[in-house]
């Protein structure tokens, strides 16, 4: 586009006829552009084909399902959303969203509270072993989930904890999430610390200037944290599998797959309809945030 | 009350680098003391100690009558002035100008009233509602100043403030300072101040006092008069005056009571009271004399060095010359009138030092051993 104006003289009173040559290369770059736009949108469509299905498929009944290729249903239905609302469990469908958002809230103000604070210590303090123990939390970064699964989980038996939330709590409310305590350190280390030593200066305690400088500073960071969380938490699916038992305490995630579980020929369609409003809250929040995400994981674009 | 004193201070970084070598500093009640001195010479870290955001590794630091040595900062009744500013992003100027009294508890009607007080004083009240980055580079720096000066602190500290401005808005602002400083002097409520800068001029002109600073170590502390015409060492000597002072090896020797400086196979006998004022047996020295002291003579005249003209600068009122007398660089600045227009590079010129301004420092330790 950029190369069309810059070829067309754009001048009000210009209204020399163009060039064999201009037009010439006009239409060249409206065919590049054409096939440049018509292929991106091809591969994007591609990529999000399923999940267009997904919602297509979602109206559709049971019986059409396999039977049209199409996304578009014939006829289209709301059952499978009424069915796959009421569950074959005592609970609707509604309770295991609450118990989602059980999980959810608690645990994302825990993430951002306690990664906030060990970060700021590794970003802004010295104490002994500090390299040590910040190369000790990178490293978990780099352990794979499964092998600490079972001692984890022998550990909150002996507590007691199973079928309760605190297992899927507790250790993000103490920054067991190493990534997001990495990725704040990264962001303040991009910010200067002289507001900070401005503001001891004006007789802040470390807590205040934590809480009325820094926090604010990492407001970019912590959304996309908050965002993270939500999201990777919404999408579990092992941690609860692994701590909650009863099924009054499932989350969404669960739920999902118990519909699969109780039913001997599968309905395909509540499954689906149900997949849709498990994937709502997570779109929502990211659309509605997106700004922020975006500016938040591109650390450092702090302007001074 | 507010004096400040540094004792036998010093700074170990945690590297085990050595910034600051036990330096002794009394700053009086009410005074401007300035540190200069070249990039690197600790000016930073040694305010950075009384602000007590970098701590001390030996000797002591007073404010008043209080051993300031582990208090934090925001107890030691310092204000600071940083270069970047470090104005709060996320505040109104207004918040950022009340954030450390609000700490402070102080009620929301005095705070309202001093900054009132100070916003007009600096002539900021129309950017009350603005965040800093809404402000121009001059604009913040005055939001910044009223940021220390609404506390009333006993000491001020200053870090390069007017580094990041245009020359213009830097001697405004300059003047702007020194005039807040008279100020505060009159109104009865002195503020004591320390300035760190390395650009000489904002030294002599905004300075009660100079601190001369070189690789941690204090050079000369003394009022801009003084070191300009007694510089204690040859660092000194060089470090104030434009251009520098002209600094030569020499070989001192006497001839009949009257001292003999001979530069390369280039000898000139010095009178005019020198050998009063000389505190040294013959041998190395180092001649410090200033350009502006050096007046341009014909060639073998007595008493001149014989050089030859290296380049000439034409600064309007006066002329820089710059010649080579045999390997050594020497300046003289002539004023425009005086000047002989038919000189041109190349040439053979005498210089001849005015012998009552010839420093004279050991070529050993630099220290000045000329001073009467
Ligand atoms: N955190 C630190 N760790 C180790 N060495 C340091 C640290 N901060 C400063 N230094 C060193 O201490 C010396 C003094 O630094 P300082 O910042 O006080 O210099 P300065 O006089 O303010 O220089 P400038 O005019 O460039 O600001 C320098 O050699 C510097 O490299
Ligand atoms: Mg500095």
């Amino acid at each position: 586009m950029a190369m069309l104006s810059d070829i067309s003289p754009k001048g009000r009173g210009d209204r020399r006829p163009p060039t064999q040559i201009e037009l010439k290369l006009r239409r060249k770059a409206r065919v590049s552009a054409t096939i440049r736009y018509g292929l991106l949108t091809l591969i994007g469509l591609l990529m999000v084909y399923p999940l267009i299905w997904l919602i297509g498929a979602s109206f559709k009944t049971n019986a059409e399902m396999f039977t049209s290729p199409s996304f578009w249903p014939n006829e289209p239905t709301v059952q499978g959303y009424i069915d796959g609302w009421k569950t074959s469990t005592p609970y609707t469908f509604g309770k295991f969203f609450l118990n989602s958002l059980w999980i959810i809230i608690p645990k994302v103000i825990g993430t951002a509270i306690s990664c906030t604070l060990v970060a700021y210590g590794f970003a802004r303090f010295e104490f002994p072993f500090k390299k040590f123990l910040f190369a000790s939390v990178i490293a978990t970064l780099l352990l794979p989930n499964v092998v600490t699964r079972i001692p984890q989980y022998l550990l909150f038996r002996d507590i007691g904890w199973l079928d309760s939330f605190l297992p899927l709590w507790v250790p993000s409310a103490m920054a067991g999430d190493a990534f997001f305590v990495f990725m704040i350190v990264q962001f303040l280390r991009a910010i200067p610390r002289d507001m900070e030593e401005a503001a001891r200066v004006d007789g802040a305690t470390t807590l205040q200037t934590l809480v009325y400088i820094v926090v604010p500073m990492l407001t970019p960071a912590l959304i996309s944290v908050c965002l993270f969380q939500f999201m990777w938490t919404m999408n579990d699916f092992l941690g609860p599998l692994i701590y909650v038992s009863s099924v009054e305490k499932y989350p969404v995630s669960l739920a999902l797959k118990l519909s699969i579980d109780t039913t001997e020929a599968f309905a395909w369609n509540q499954i689906l309809a149900m997949s849709v409003l498990a994937l709502a809250p997570s779109l929502t929040v990211f659309f509605l945030a997106q700004k922020y995400f975006i500016e938040g994981i591109s650390a450092g674009g702090v302007k001074g | 009350m507010a004096q400040l004193q540094l004792r036998s201070v010093e700074k170990t970084y945690g590297n085990g680098f050595k910034a600051v070598h036990g330096i002794n500093l009394d700053v009086k009640e009410g005074e401007f003391m300035v540190l200069v001195g070249p990039s690197g010479c600790a000016k930073s870290t040694t305010l950075r100690m009384i602000a007590g955001l970098e701590t001390i590794t030996g000797g002591e630091i007073r404010i008043g009558d209080q051993v300031v040595n582990d208090l934090v900062p925001g107890k030691r009744g310092i204000a600071m002035v940083f270069q970047n500013y470090a104005l709060y992003p996320h505040m109104k100027v207004r918040r950022n100008l009340s954030f450390g009294l609000k700490l402070k508890r102080i009620p929301k009607d005095k705070i309202e009233e001093a900054t009132q007080e100070v916003s007009s004083i600096l002539e900021i009240e129309q950017l009350l509602e603005r965040l800093p980055k809404q402000l121009s580079g001059g604009q913040a720096q005055r939001v910044a100043l009223g940021r220390a000066l609404i506390k009333h602190p006993e000491v001020f500290l200053f870090d390069e403030p007017l580094s990041n401005l245009d020359a213009k808005l830097r001697a405004s602002m300059r003047v702007r300072i020194t005039d807040l400083h008279k100020r505060l002097r009159n109104e009865g409520r002195p503020a004591t101040v320390v300035y760190v800068t390395h650009d000489q001029v904002e030294a002599m002109t905004m300075g009660d006092r100079i601190c001369v600073m070189k690789d941690g170590h204090i050079m000369q502390v003394d009022d801009p008069a003084t070191l300009y015409e007694r510089p204690a060492n040859d660092f000194v000597a060089g470090f104030i005056g434009m251009p520098e002072m002209n600094l030569v090896p020499c070989a001192l020797s006497r001839n009949g009571g009257l001292p003999v400086l001979s530069a390369g196979s280039q000898q000139i006998t010095v009178g005019d009271g020198l050998a009063d004022r000389l505190k040294a047996e013959d041998g190395k020295v180092t001649l410090g004399i200033r350009p502006q002291h050096l007046s341009v003579v014909p060639a073998g005249t007595d008493g001149a060095f014989n050089g030859t003209i290296t380049n000439l600068e034409f600064m309007g009122h006066e002329v820089n010359l710059h010649a080579d007398v045999d390997g050594a660089a020497f300046v003289a600045v002539v004023p425009s009138e005086d000047f002989d227009n038919n000189l041109k590079r190349g040439d053979k010129v005498g210089l001849r030092p005015d012998g009552r301004r010839i420093h004279i420092f050991d070529a050993a330790s630099g220290a000045n051993i000329s001073l009467s």
